[in-house]
């Protein structure tokens, strides 16, 4: 529990930026370029639940007891997704992006911060559909094991399906979303043939450097947590890992303007926020 | 008596004409920026910024990830994200997990705001059938801000300004007519130091 007195103190903001360099000198883990409002409130929340005193006291905590730093990880982390997650998005990405990826013989896609691969059997199923799932290869990727480990099951709950179905008929569908999977109780599995077209790995945008080279990069709703000097980093990193004319995907929300390699960028659509990497001739 | 910097308003059901009725009488000098969240569905198209655009003295518009908080402009949060306020005055949006089943969430404004602003900050909770807003209201209060609810009996819903006062003790319990008068002389009064102080 944390008194009303230190939560107006500014000691808040300096134990928080201490207990983020503690996570990072020590397990690697670095928040410290993440929006810090959202860490603010979820170490506060974790605060007000345990019978912890302070921020400096969790940061002991967190050096002494690695199992706690899993519990702080698990609060830090947001990996909300959905099937069709925007439909409109898909809805473009099949009538003005896949036409394009359509005319190169092989075409390789990223995934990235795909977290628990919703994601990313929707775009199997988009590619499926316009005939383009067997000469594709998607690498998904995220820096948390643990979603991936989800991702790769291609197994969900039916809690949400009701939702998906309707993303999928809004995002242009052609058939049913369940001729694409198995349903076994409360749970569908995604057929094989999907899983068979993605690679998962472990890779950090923060830390690691390019991947390989694409055609096309998806990465929707994980720029919005990082600041600027974050962001221009990973949108640099997107800029080297396309082949020239590539597409880039991202939340719509999120844009790559006020990068420093926004300029290598022209909007294919730009409600949707998937523009494509100019070629260097032009630039 | 406090220098505001900001007003932070939580609406939920009913809450498009509370908005309209406030925002549409505030002066055009107001002083304070606004920080509006309203519940809406995941995928509506965010019409209502622009229809209270259309009716306000002062700038409405949906407040975009990293964008600095100015006077003059009511910034909504956008559907289906969260809309945390940023202790260097700026936003972030999250898509995290619903609060009080809501994205956006009024507790998470409220919070993150009353955070970054402690005292200097004047949080207002409209007519809804949700609880959502109350646990804000309380950061806000415990952090020294202002705190105002619409007058149950004059909320077309009136649950959720009630979950706040039966959570906190309000500092004022005003009917929606008198809610945007209130800001205009908080703001006036304000204006006035600041010319004084030269
Ligand atoms: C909100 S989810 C977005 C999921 C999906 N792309 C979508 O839009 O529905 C954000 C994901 O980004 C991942 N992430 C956060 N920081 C990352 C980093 N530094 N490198 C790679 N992935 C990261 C998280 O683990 C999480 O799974």
């Amino acid at each position: 529990m944390i008194n009303n007195q230190d939560l107006a103190q500014e000691n808040i903001s300096i134990e928080i930026k201490l207990l983020l360099e503690a996570i990072y000198l020590k397990y690697g883990h670095d928040f410290r370029n993440y929006s810090q409002a959202h860490l603010k409130r979820r170490i506060l929340h974790r605060l007000m639940l345990s019978n912890i005193n302070s921020i400096s006291e969790m940061q002991y905590k967190v050096l002494h007891e690695p199992e706690f730093m899993q519990e702080i990880l698990t609060d830090f982390s947001i990996n909300v997704t959905e099937m069709f997650r925007d439909p409109a998005f898909y809805l473009t990405m099949r009538k003005d992006v896949l036409p394009v990826l359509q005319t190169y013989p092989y075409i390789k896609i990223w995934h990235a911060g795909c977290s628990t691969g919703e994601e990313v059997y929707s775009m199997a199923i988009l590619l499926e559909e316009e005939g383009l799932l067997d000469k594709t290869l998607i690498y998904a990727t995220d820096n948390n094991e643990t979603v991936l480990k989800v991702a790769k099951k291609a197994e969900y709950t039916t809690d949400n399906l009701k939702n998906y179905q309707k993303n999928y008929e809004k995002s242009g569908g052609k058939g049913k979303l369940s001729d694409y999977y198995e349903e076994k109780g409360s749970i569908i599995k995604f057929d094989p043939r999907f899983r068979k077209r993605i690679v998962f790995s472990e890779h950090n945008l923060v830390t690691d450097n390019v991947f390989t080279e694409v055609h096309m990069i998806i990465c929707r709703n994980v720029l919005i947590y990082f600041n600027r000097r974050l962001q221009n980093r990973v949108i640099k990193l997107f800029h080297d890992s396309l082949m020239e004319e590539g597409i880039l995907g991202i939340g719509s929300k999120e844009s790559v303007d006020y990068s420093r390699f926004g300029d290598a960028f022209e909007h294919i659509n730009k409600n949707r926020k998937i523009y494509i990497k100019k070629s260097s001739i032009d630039e | 008596m406090t220098n505001y910097e900001l007003v932070v308003i939580g609406a939920s059901a009913g809450g498009m004409n509370a908005l309209k009725e406030i925002l549409s009488n505030l002066d055009r000098d107001f002083a304070y920026p606004i920080v509006a969240v309203q519940h809406v569905a995941p995928d509506s198209e965010n019409y209502l910024v622009e229809y209270l655009d259309e009716y306000s003295n002062l700038n409405v518009r949906e407040a975009s990830e990293k964008q600095r908080i100015l006077p003059y402009h009511v910034y909504f949060a956008p559907p289906n994200y969260h809309l945390l306020v940023e202790e260097d005055k700026t936003f972030s949006l999250t898509v995290s997990e619903k609060v009080n089943y809501s994205r956006p969430s009024i507790d998470v404004s409220f919070e993150t705001a009353a955070l970054a602003y402690k005292e200097r900050i004047i949080g207002i909770l409209l007519t809804g059938a949700s609880q959502d807003g109350a646990k804000g209201m309380q950061m806000l209060h415990t952090l020294k801000g202002m705190t105002i609810v619409q007058d149950p009996r004059t909320a077309s819903v009136p649950v959720m300004p009630q979950a706040a006062i039966n959570l906190v003790s309000v500092d004022y319990k005003l009917p929606l007519e008198e809610i945007a008068p209130f800001l205009n002389t908080l703001s006036r009064t304000h204006a006035g130091r600041k010319e004084q102080e030269g």
